[in-house]
């Protein structure tokens, strides 16, 4: 292995990161949102919407995440009307449909964690609170919502990761993430094996901090998981987790 | 509509048959790249149970890199990096320019080392979920390994694993549309050719999606089917 084309190649991926992680972290606040806002339709069962809902996210996990980036960046320039809307100015940018086709995307998947995590939440919790008075929204948001996300936190890391490598796939619009510098770099030396380590090493170096980042926001919302500060005489107990 | 229905109908000119293909195309190397992937994830996962430590770290290592680095690297990797080997051997025989794996070979290849490491992690936890006391039964009844290997852990493993399985398969159906960019004629690279040919990305990218569906939903049967099967009995 050459290790001065490597670093060579290190150093031209560079300027992909932030579009990698500008991509992921845009679309998955985006699709958080929308996520939030299906997990709510189905398991209040609001009826019309509740089955548009399930279609939709029966649609989105059931066909790969490149055939709904190519519909919205090739697909929506047959239709004239789309042509001529305002929106054009956006769906002609391969930036917006990727963003788009990938907020899109996790928010199925988010979707069908968030809706476990709200599911999961205890009765008696809920009880307690509608005995304390609370009701509709503030019981949502310092109750039921609280709650659900410290269910949910571990599944939806794994969709962060997920969501990185999923940001690869812009590159396939013409879009220079890390992937697409990689791909080019590949295509103009033929040294695929050098460019492969670089790039990977990135990816796994993102991935990595978000394992971190997920860990340090678990414990912060489940301080009853903390260890507990030591206590003279002791010694080294620690409190067993189950999980 | 009528107009997509003789676009894609089997008439002469029409891309039904072209996208048929496809599909089974799509469905070949999903095959070949899972199997592989399973056999992998076996042999991984059984490296992660009963490994010595170097053993583990190297299984470990695995699993985490292949599970952190986009599955379209890696079909580069595979596409681009199997042309390092075979270029200079093929220009021995004359050829001239860039040879490679074809895209079949190649697709199969990344799809296996990349969902073998999520096989290796169901398998693994598949196994972990089994009672040792079942094991221990059949070792106190006296089986000698491979016969308890075959007719009690193997049965539990997949009983427990076959979930997990199942998600993995429809992972990897869903990731073999990256390997249009080996240029196998899958279902994808087919809605590439068809949509340039006939300036309509919007109808061929549908249809693809449609087929992408299909799959996606009777392989899901088949899978359901398979766990009502190796749960028998289960109480």
């Amino acid at each position: 292995m050459d290790f001065e084309f490597l670093s060579q190649t290190f150093v031209a991926l560079l300027p992909g990161i932030p579009v990698t992680l500008e991509l992921a972290t845009l679309s998955l606040m985006l699709g958080a949102g929308l996520a939030l806002a299906f997990a709510v339709v189905r398991v209040r069962r609001l009826r019309p919407l509740n089955w548009l809902v399930i279609g939709y996210v029966y649609v989105f996990r059931g066909t790969p995440l490149l055939v709904q980036l190519f519909i919205i960046y090739y697909g929506l320039a047959q239709f004239p009307e789309i042509r001529s809307s305002f929106a054009w100015t956006y769906l002609r940018e391969p930036y917006w449909c990727a963003l788009l086709a990938l907020a899109l995307n996790t928010a199925a998947y988010g979707s069908e964690i968030l809706r476990g995590a709200l599911l999961s939440v205890p009765r008696g919790q809920i009880m307690a609170a509608q005995a304390c008075g609370m009701s509709g929204f503030l019981l949502f948001r310092r109750i039921v919502f609280p709650i659900a996300l410290r269910q949910a936190l571990p599944a939806y890391g794994n969709e962060f990761i997920l969501m990185i490598k999923a940001t690869s796939l812009a590159s396939l619009v013409t879009l220079a993430d890390v992937t697409g510098i990689a791909a080019r770099i590949i295509a103009e030396t033929y040294r695929p094996v050098e460019v492969f380590v670089a790039a990977g090493t990135i990816y796994l170096a993102i991935s990595y901090g978000l394992i971190l980042l997920v860990r340090v926001a678990e414990t912060r919302l489940n301080p009853d998981r903390r260890d507990p500060a030591p206590v003279a005489g002791v010694g080294a107990a620690r409190k067993e987790v189950t999980p | 509509m009528l107009e997509s229905l003789t676009l894609f109908g089997f008439g002469p000119d029409s891309w039904g048959p072209a996208m048929l293909r496809a599909a089974a195309n799509t469905v070949a190397v999903a095959a070949a790249g899972f199997a592989l992937g399973g056999s992998l994830g076996v042999l991984v996962a059984w490296a992660k149970i009963a490994g010595n430590a170097p053993v583990r770290w190297l299984a470990a290592g695995y699993t985490t890199v292949l599970r952190g680095i986009p599955d379209l690297l890696v079909i580069y990797l595979f596409y681009f990096g199997s042309g390092l080997l075979l270029t200079p051997i093929a220009q021995m025989f004359g050829a001239e320019g860039f040879v490679s794996l074809p895209g079949f070979l190649a697709g199969m290849g990344a799809i296996g080392v990349v969902s073998g490491a999520y096989h290796a992690e169901v398998i693994r936890g598949a196994f972990y979920s089994v009672k040792t006391g079942e094991l221990e039964a059949a070792t106190a009844i006296g089986m000698p390994r491979l016969l308890k290997f075959r007719r009690i852990t193997l049965p539990l493993v997949a009983r427990h694993a076959l979930p997990g399985l199942g998600n993995v398969w429809q992972m990897v159906l869903k990731e073999s549309a990256l390997i249009s960019v080996t240029g196998l004629v899958e279902i994808m690279r087919q809605a590439q050719i068809g949509s340039s040919f006939t300036r309509q990305p919007f109808t061929f990218y549908f249809a693809a999606g449609v087929l992408f569906l299909t799959i996606t939903i009777l392989s899901g049967l088949i899978f359901n089917r398979l766990e009502h099967r190796y749960s028998r009995g289960r109480a």
